[in-house]
């Protein structure tokens, strides 16, 4: 193997994709060939770092340097000055890695990294995904050589069971349970799936695995195939990630090439093999059961439970159905023991859990914690506060089948358990931040609108329970709420929670209910009052101009695309409310701040 | 239909064959055959679906129902330019509802369609993975991130004189 003296790590996740990194490549390409450095210095493309925010994000080892916001126009000079002359561009890196007296903070100590644990994510920004020797290198495979030639499926299954993990996907299920279930299920051919349709609107964490480190699910799989006694898999993946879809595919072809997919893997009688399988844009098809359809081709409509997929799944046959991010688990499991797996986390939620970061929030990007860290610790110390100084409102989990936390919560250990005692939940990992600019009944509107969006259509409950939540919702928002409205929308969400046929329906009312539950004055304010505290839904604004702030300069008149301001020069102008369509136009145009919403 | 766009099906029909051939003894190869075909041909024309069933051996009235059930699947031809607008969580509590109201606006389609020159097309869009750039929109495989609405007609005017 050659020697390199330097590794320069360039993110190409999602995020800095699109934030550019791939001028950023070609650009250090360029110039480590002009500088006749690309034998001693190696160009590795890496999957997500996490922090996407200051992307495009560029590392560079031994140093651990840690470049943000890189351009094609920077890379002269970190090669001129960093990789030629031994001397840190500590004007490009990270706002938080220079320390106040000028020295470079190592990566793991920058504020985000500090508080994270990487068990999912710990090849992810770390290695060439495109590269199975890289995955090798870092003890890849080496859990599905351990499990083929020196454990039985029974006690494979035995070690998932002790460690304790849960299921990913949103519900918690434990892991080994459903393996032992799926082991002991009869049937002459199973299946083993990963669920990577990652339907959250607002997250992106199996993705990141997918494209960062794709052969420790491929891994995960195959163990997975071993302990239950299925030959054949399927990864369902949402045909909306294309850099995942080809990562996948680069993968599955290396593995095979070495064997490490297909027949006699590691030289015993065990075959096991990998399809995808790709979706076509429908939320509901993250279910299970409804996914099971998808793969076989037919609409992806839930069917009741039981029989539960283990039983019969995919083609009538038992199958196992894990989620990307709990694979991503499994060959670590495998190799450090279940005690070390158990150690990690709270009582009853064991391990990490990895959360897609948005919203109003410094830090947006896939952050790696502990189960048991708090809201607190993720949201102020990982994700450095709110920006602007706004204040927090609310954190989002769970997406569509999740609620909102408001800050009395914030002290919270997150694990499964304590998430749902609050009226939200783990969900598959979304974390959006709301601060005093997002208006509590809009959101709970916009997820309401996606789920009846993306109902199937199949039972009544959910089809047509949700659509007339959602035109109440529409009614309050656009100030035409009612006495008795929120009532309404408390008794139809119980109902539809029990009764809707799938896990879709069963959640969908969740947004609704948790935001009246600790915003039942935002409710009440646009209601009664036709007012929308936060400003932000349309019908319930007023434009205003202060009379006392008003120099009467006649800018705003200019700008106002219907004509409703008028006044004298020099004296306090008005707005004409009935001609008003708050465009916000004059708003922005007065130097004087005269102009507010409200 | 000039000849040349005969040809042209022709041609795609040949490589349609070829995919279902190689779909054809696996197992569920409905879906992944639908996704090659409308790679092939931009959308899935009423031929399509037909020459489909009958080389599957699937009732066109499965082919319809699995079409029109995904939402990616779609029945008419799209723009030249299609534009995504993220509408994730993420991007829309940093409002890219304002960003679809404005290009609605500019391009004078809802979303879901396509401009009548069949230039643009215009979607809402779920989690693009590009959080931390939100609000996001996408045209074909470009990404546009931390827009605000007077962004839009500059972006647009690019691609009308394209
Ligand atoms: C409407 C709906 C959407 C779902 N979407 C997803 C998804 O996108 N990804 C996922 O892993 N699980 C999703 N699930 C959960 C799956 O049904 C299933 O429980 C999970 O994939 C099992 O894997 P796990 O035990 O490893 O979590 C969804 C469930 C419902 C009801
Ligand atoms: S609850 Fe909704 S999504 Fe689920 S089966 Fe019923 S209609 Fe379909
Ligand atoms: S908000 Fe728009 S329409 Fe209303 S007064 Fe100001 S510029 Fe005119
Ligand atoms: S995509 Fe580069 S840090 Fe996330
Ligand atoms: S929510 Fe828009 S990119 Fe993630």
């Amino acid at each position: 193997m050659e020697f390199y003296r330097s590794h320069v790590l360039i993110c190409g996740g999602t995020g800095c994709h699109s934030s550019g990194s791939a001028d950023v490549m070609s650009a250090f390409k360029t110039e480590l060939e002009k500088n006749k450095l690309e034998n001693e210095v190696k160009l590795v493309q890496t999957g997500c770092f996490g922090l996407c925010a200051v992307g495009p994000v560029v590392i560079v080892y031994p140093e651990g340097a840690f470049y943000s916001g890189i351009k094609a126009e920077d890379v002269p000079r970190i090669v001129s000055e960093h990789l030629l002359k031994g001397r840190i561009v500590t004007d490009l890196l990270y706002h938080d890695s220079v320390q106040e007296d000028k020295a470079v903070k190592s990566l793991d100590q920058v504020e985000f990294y500090r508080k994270q644990k990487r068990i999912a994510l710990r090849n992810c920004g770390v290695i060439n995904p495109e590269k199975i020797e890289e995955y090798i290198a870092f003890d890849g495979y080496k859990a599905l050589g351990k499990v083929l030639t020196e454990m039985t499926p029974e006690e494979t299954i035995a070690v998932i069971k002790a460690s304790g993990l849960r299921g990913r996907g949103g519900a918690g299920f434990p892991t080994g349970l459903k393996w032992e279930f799926t082991a002991k299920a009869k049937g002459d051919k199973k299946y083993v799936c990963c669920n990577a349709d990652e339907g959250d609107p607002g997250a992106f964490m199996d993705r990141s695995v997918l494209e960062g480190d794709p052969h420790s699910v491929l891994e995960a799989m195959a163990i997975a195939g071993y302990a239950v006694g299925a030959d054949q898999g399927y990864i369902y993946v949402r045909a909306e990630y294309p850099i995942a879809v080809k990562r996948l595919t680069i993968a599955i072809e290396q593995a095979r090439e070495l064997g490490l997919l297909g027949k006699n893997i590691f030289g015993t009688d065990f075959c096991f093999d990998i399809e995808l399988r790709l979706g076509a844009g429908a939320f509901v098809c993250g279910e299970e059961t409804a996914l099971m359809a998808s793969i076989e081709g037919k609409r992806g409509e839930p069917r009741p439970r039981p029989p539960f997929p283990a039983v019969k799944g995919v083609f009538g046959k038992p199958t196992l159905l894990n989620n990307v991010e709990t694979y991503a688990n499994i060959p670590q499991i495998i190799l450090n023991g279940p005690e070390w797996f158990q150690s990690i986390g709270t009582e009853k939620s064991k391990g990490t859990k990895v959360f897609a970061l948005g919203g109003k929030i410094n830090n947006t990007g896939l952050v790696e914690v502990p189960m048991g860290t708090t809201l607190r610790e993720i949201i102020y110390e990982i994700g450095g506060g709110i920006p602007n100084g706004k204040k927090f409102k609310a954190a989002q989990t769970g997406g569509p089948s999740g609620g909102c936390i408001p800050a009395e919560h914030l002290d919270t250990p997150i694990d499964y358990d304590s998430l749902t005692k609050i009226g939200s939940m783990m969900g598959s990992g979304g974390l959006i931040v709301m601060d005093e600019d997002n208006c509590m009944v809009d959101i709970a509107r916009f997820f309401l609108d996606f789920t009846v969006d993306e109902s199937c259509g199949k039972c009544p409950p959910c089809r047509i329970g949700t659509k007339r939540m959602l035109e109440i919702l529409d009614r309050i928002t656009k100030g035409q709420g009612q006495e008795g409205d929120i009532e309404k929308l408390e008794q139809l969400g119980m109902s539809i929670k029990s009764s809707a046929l799938c896990g879709l329906g069963q959640t969908a009312p969740n947004p609704v209910l948790s935001t009246i539950r600790y915003f039942r004055d935002e409710y009440e304010a646009h209601i009664r009052d036709k007012k929308c505290p936060a400003g932000v839904c349309q019908a319930l604004l007023q434009i205003m101009i202060q009379a006392d702030l008003c120099r009467g300069c006649g800018l705003c008149t200019k700008v106002c695309p219907v004509g409703a301001i008028s006044g004298e020069r020099k004296s306090a102008h008005t707005i004409d409310q009935s001609k008003c369509i708050k465009c916000g136009a004059c708003l922005e145009k007065c130097p004087f701040k005269a102009i507010v919403k409200g | 239909m000039s000849v040349s766009i005969l040809e042209k099906d022709k041609e795609k029909f040949a490589e349609l064959k070829r995919i279902i051939d190689e779909y054809k003894e696996k197992e569920g190869p409905l879906m992944p055959v639908m996704h090659k075909a409308q790679e092939l041909f931009g959308y899935l024309p009423e031929e399509v679906q037909e020459y489909i069933a009958e080389a599957l051996d699937i009732p066109v009235s499965d082919i319809y129902g699995v079409a029109t059930f995904y939402s990616q699947f779609t029945l008419k031809p799209k723009g030249k330019y299609s534009i995504g607008v993220c509408l994730g969580t993420a991007c829309y509590v940093k409002g890219s509802q304002a960003i679809l109201d404005e290009l609605v606006k500019e391009l004078g389609i809802k979303p879901g369609d396509t401009t009548d020159d069949l230039k643009f097309s215009l979607e809402a869009t779920r989690c693009l993975g590009a959080c931390g750039l939100a609000p996001v929109m996408m045209i074909n495989d470009e990404v546009y991130g931390r827009l605000v609405p007077s962004d839009i007609k500059g972006i647009i005017d690019k691609y009308r004189s394209k």
